[in-house]
């Protein structure tokens, strides 16, 4: 099974790199209001049940892949549709 | 009779770059120095304070100190700080206390996102052992800073906490260089026996090198190393 992990700065935490993308982004002529820089995991787990798999994720991202003071984040699972034999 | 030196074990993770520059600062100072590499689950019997050195560690991947906490060294190193013990992390260092929950806040790229390097003053709120005993309330020391995640942050409820707990040991002076919240350079825990700071006191040992004001924290460290080894004894 898959999973794709999107960690964001949270609501209010300064984002620099957001800024700077912003600025460039208008400096395009883009009309952009705000622009927040996060970080996107793809993970490939061994987990075949998607109920443990995302208790699985969410331990990670507790443990490792998120700093729940400063940033938020978001799992999302992809589950393979069983291929049925011939 | 000549005093006993402490024992300061400073930890080597992979990344880490200022290591030696804390072991070469700490003899100077009256201490004994050992390098303790990040794989070991044990720190030496006889350490009496422990310095977390700056650097990259772990090439500051997914979030500055967010691996190096879980290094095999890291339960020793909490274990002592849980028994009281002095624990110093600088710059990296602080970084890593954070991740660990052992400090208060996080830390975040700087304001600016340039990589900042030059001295900075800063001022200190906290005069106390273990880390700026040698120091006043209020006195400015000029110490250089070199980082590009060094922008401290808490939320304001946790800030007004630490500084109510007077947990806040240095702030900025005039010149926040990477945008930290209400200019906090420095912090320790509630305890009070495990703190980071942005800027690099072993850098700063030697007026040769710019400045000696790094000195008087560093020698705080030794002192309450030195009182450790003798309460121990």
């Amino acid at each position: 099974m898959k999973a794709t992990v999107l960690v964001r700065p949270k609501h209010g935490i300064l984002d620099p790199q957001g800024q700077a993308v912003e600025e460039s982004l208008r400096h395009l002529g883009f009309s952009v209001a705000e622009a927040r820089v996060g970080r996107i995991v793809d993970l490939e787990l061994d987990a075949a049940d998607p109920v443990q798999a995302r208790a699985e994720v969410e331990r990670m991202c507790d443990q490792l892949l998120a700093n729940p003071l400063i940033e938020s984040y978001e799992i999302e699972l992809h589950v393979q549709p069983e291929v049925e034999a011939p | 009779m000549s005093e006993r030196r402490p024992t300061i074990a400073v930890i080597v993770f992979p990344g880490s770059n200022d290591d030696r520059d804390a072991a070469w600062a700490l003899p100077a100072l009256g201490g004994d120095a050992t390098l303790v590499w990040h794989a070991e689950q044990r720190l030496p019997d006889d350490v009496a304070a422990v310095v977390l050195p700056g650097g990259f560690s772990y090439g500051d991947y997914l979030r500055s100190g967010a691996i190096a906490r879980f290094s095999p060294v890291m339960p020793a190193v909490a274990a002592f700080a849980a028994e009281g013990g002095p624990v110093l992390g600088i710059c990296n260092g602080f970084q890593i206390l954070c991740e660990a929950g052992l400090l208060p806040g996080a830390l975040r790229p700087n304001a600016s996102l340039s990589f900042v390097c030059r001295d900075v003053a800063v001022r200190v709120e906290r005069a106390a052992a273990p880390f700026t005993s040698r120091c006043e309330a209020g006195q400015r020391l000029t110490i250089p800073v070199k980082h590009g995640e060094g922008c401290w942050f808490a939320p304001s409820e946790l800030l007004r906490e630490l500084e109510e707990n007077d947990q806040i040991v240095l702030r900025y002076a005039g010149d926040n260089p990477n945008g930290a919240i209400a200019d906090v350079a420095g912090v320790v825990n509630e305890r009070g026996n495990v703190m980071g700071l942005m800027p690099h006191p072993e850098h700063a040992v030697d007026p040769l090198l710019g400045s000696g004001d790094g000195a008087l924290i560093l020698a705080s460290l030794v002192d309450a190393a030195r009182d450790r080894l003798t309460a121990l004894l």
